[in-house]
């Protein structure tokens, strides 16, 4: 019984070894055009998410004129149908849809390649998910935010640009890997439409090869080492975007030579209670320090974890 | 007549569906006037502040700046608010930047001046309120009363001609208190024209040169401290005051 179970994992090196020399360079193309259809669709994808969520959250009252209220409502129905359609078909059959649907009506007018008849599906798809997701961040972003970016007299698309977008794109990062991710894997559907990606190199090697579970097996280490390579990148840029803990507490002799040389008549100089402020924050930066010194090793822990698994 | 006001504030009302809130309000503010408006919470102080840096519109009335009336004009909205600086209750630092970026980003943005001035700008005013060891600190790094002075040098920051501040020290601690008032202060000495909701009766009483006594919605008193703190006249007032020196 054991003894059948090791010469198992001995054939399956063996066709693996054998599918590999076969297929290897098609395997490797598989994923880099997995890869990059993933990666474009995501990024147009939250281009897409995004500017429905600022569509969705124009403001308008009943102050408002009446063609920018009914063009308002308008996009906003349109949108809300572009989001339960893509939300609420398979992909696979969207796929199918729209690149056979194009010439069907059109005759002669066909898509330029099957990669960008891809990007698109795969792209209006992440949109739409995404729509959601950004106007729920748009949400999540207290309006004391909107209140005082009007207040320095910003306009909505300022307040857009400088503060709403900045905060909101921090909140759906995770999100956005999310998406990431799932593209990653979904992408596979677009064998139907013959784009060469991972899963289509294993759809034609096993019709040769037969070889179905040696060829799966190579499919999901390339699946997994590229999803986790994502979610270790995106880890990564959240604590980027998050910067660093602490921060340089700025020593005024330096910069500013005239600062506390004020003193108010009544109170003295503001500056009497400042050493004592900069001792705390002294400290807060040490505990800040301290804490993320913890963290680090802590990350190295799991990896070193990871590593051991595999 | 107009050439010495910077607001007045006619007939000003506001309701919310079939709530009023505001109801014929009616003041002026000169240059230099630091004017207190107190009263019982729920009484609209915060809505008629609202509405005088246009973050409410008005039902009805006229908001004048320099005569010309702004609830009227259609547009422009963005221009006037960027001459008119608001401090509020829970302080509203912009979360995704340092506290150099909160006081220079209305100057480069709206104002179109360029980096560097904005940049001594601000540290002008982030001297005057002592956070300039904290330029590069994000708002989340500091403390409530530290969060507020941020919040004044940026509304300073704009050269505004008049500072409205909304219960600017409700929602500090009560040793952090001192130092927003201490820079309010220094405001009013140097001749900043301020309009300030506040609870603070001290502040009123001792700093203001004009209060205003707010009551469901319509003016109650108004005028010069000793008269409305030692001869009111309007018994919500006298009510008002009695509850505040019981505490
Ligand atoms: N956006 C709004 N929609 C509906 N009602 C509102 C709105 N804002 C304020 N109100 C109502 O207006 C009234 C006055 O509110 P306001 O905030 O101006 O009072 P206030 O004097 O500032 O009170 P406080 O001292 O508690 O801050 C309250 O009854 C409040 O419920
Ligand atoms: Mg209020």
């Amino acid at each position: 019984m054991l003894q059948t179970f090791f010469q198992q994992c001995a054939q399956l090196g063996i066709d693996i070894t054998s599918t590999w020399a076969r297929y290897g360079g098609q395997y490797l193309t598989g994923m880099y055009n997995t890869i990059t259809l993933a990666i474009l669709a995501t990024l147009i994808g939250c281009i897409i998410g995004f500017i429905c969520g600022i569509l969705n959250t124009i403001p308008c009252g009943p102050g408002d004129n009446i063609v920018k209220r009914v063009v308002l409502r308008i996009i906003r129905v349109v949108i809300r149908i572009y989001v339960e359609v893509f939300r609420g078909t398979p992909m696979i059959l969207q796929a199918v849809f729209i690149y056979y649907g194009l010439p069907y009506f059109t005759g002669s007018v066909r898509w330029p390649s099957v990669f960008i008849a891809a990007l698109v599906i795969v792209s209006i798809n992440t949109g739409a998910y995404m729509a959601e997701s950004v106007r729920g961040g748009f949400l999540s972003i207290d309006p004391g935010q909107t209140e005082s970016a009007k207040a320095i007299g910003m306009t909505h698309v300022q307040t857009m640009l400088y503060v709403i977008i900045p905060q909101a794109l921090r909140v759906l990062l995770p999100q956005i890997g999310n998406n990431l991710i799932i593209n990653i894997k979904d992408t596979s559907v677009m064998f139907i439409i013959s784009y060469g990606e991972l899963f289509s190199v294993h759809r034609a090697a096993v019709g040769a090869t037969y070889l179905y579970f040696p060829s799966a097996a190579i499919e999901m280490t390339a699946y997994f080492s590229m999803t986790l390579i994502a979610s270790l990148i995106l880890r990564w840029l959240e604590k980027r975007m998050d910067g660093s803990d602490n921060y340089e507490l700025v020593n005024e002799d330096q910069l500013v030579g005239a600062a506390g040389t004020y003193t108010h008549p009544v109170k003295g100089s503001p500056y009497d209670e400042h050493s004592k402020e900069a001792q705390k924050f002294q400290q807060q930066r040490q505990w800040a320090e301290n804490r993320k010194n913890s963290e680090a090793s802590d990350v190295g822990n799991r990896s070193l974890d990871q590593r051991g698994e595999r | 007549m107009n050439d010495n006001l910077i607001l007045e504030v006619r007939h000003l009302s506001k309701s919310f569906g079939s709530h009023q809130v505001l109801r014929d309000i009616d003041f002026v503010v000169r240059p230099g006037d630091v004017t207190s408006i107190i009263g019982a919470s729920g009484s609209g102080k915060s809505t008629l502040l609202r509405c005088i840096n246009l973050l409410e519109t008005p039902t009805s009335g006229e908001i004048l700046f320099h005569g010309e009336d702004i609830v009227a004009r259609k547009g422009g909205a963005a221009a006037y608010r960027s001459k008119v600086g608001m401090v509020f209750q829970s302080f509203n630092l912009f979360n995704n930047m340092t506290v150099l970026a909160n006081c220079t980003v209305g100057q480069v943005k709206v104002l179109k001046k360029d980096k560097a001035t904005a940049k001594e700008n601000a540290m002008r005013y982030l001297e005057k309120v002592g956070m300039t060891p904290y330029i590069n600190a994000k708002p989340r790094q500091l403390s409530g009363g530290q969060k507020q002075r941020v919040a004044i040098a940026r509304a300073l920051a704009m050269d505004p001609e008049v500072l409205l501040f909304d219960e600017p020290t409700s929602a500090l601690d009560p040793e952090m208190v001192g130092e927003v008032l201490t820079v309010m202060q220094t405001l009013a000495n140097e001749g900043m024209t301020m309009l300030v909701v506040t609870h603070e009766m001290a502040f009123a009483r001792d700093v203001s040169n004009h209060v205003v006594f707010m009551a469901d919605g319509v003016i109650g008193e108004e005028g010069e401290p000793e008269q409305v703190f030692l001869n009111p006249s309007n018994p919500r007032m006298v009510e008002f005051l009695a509850r505040f020196r019981q505490q």
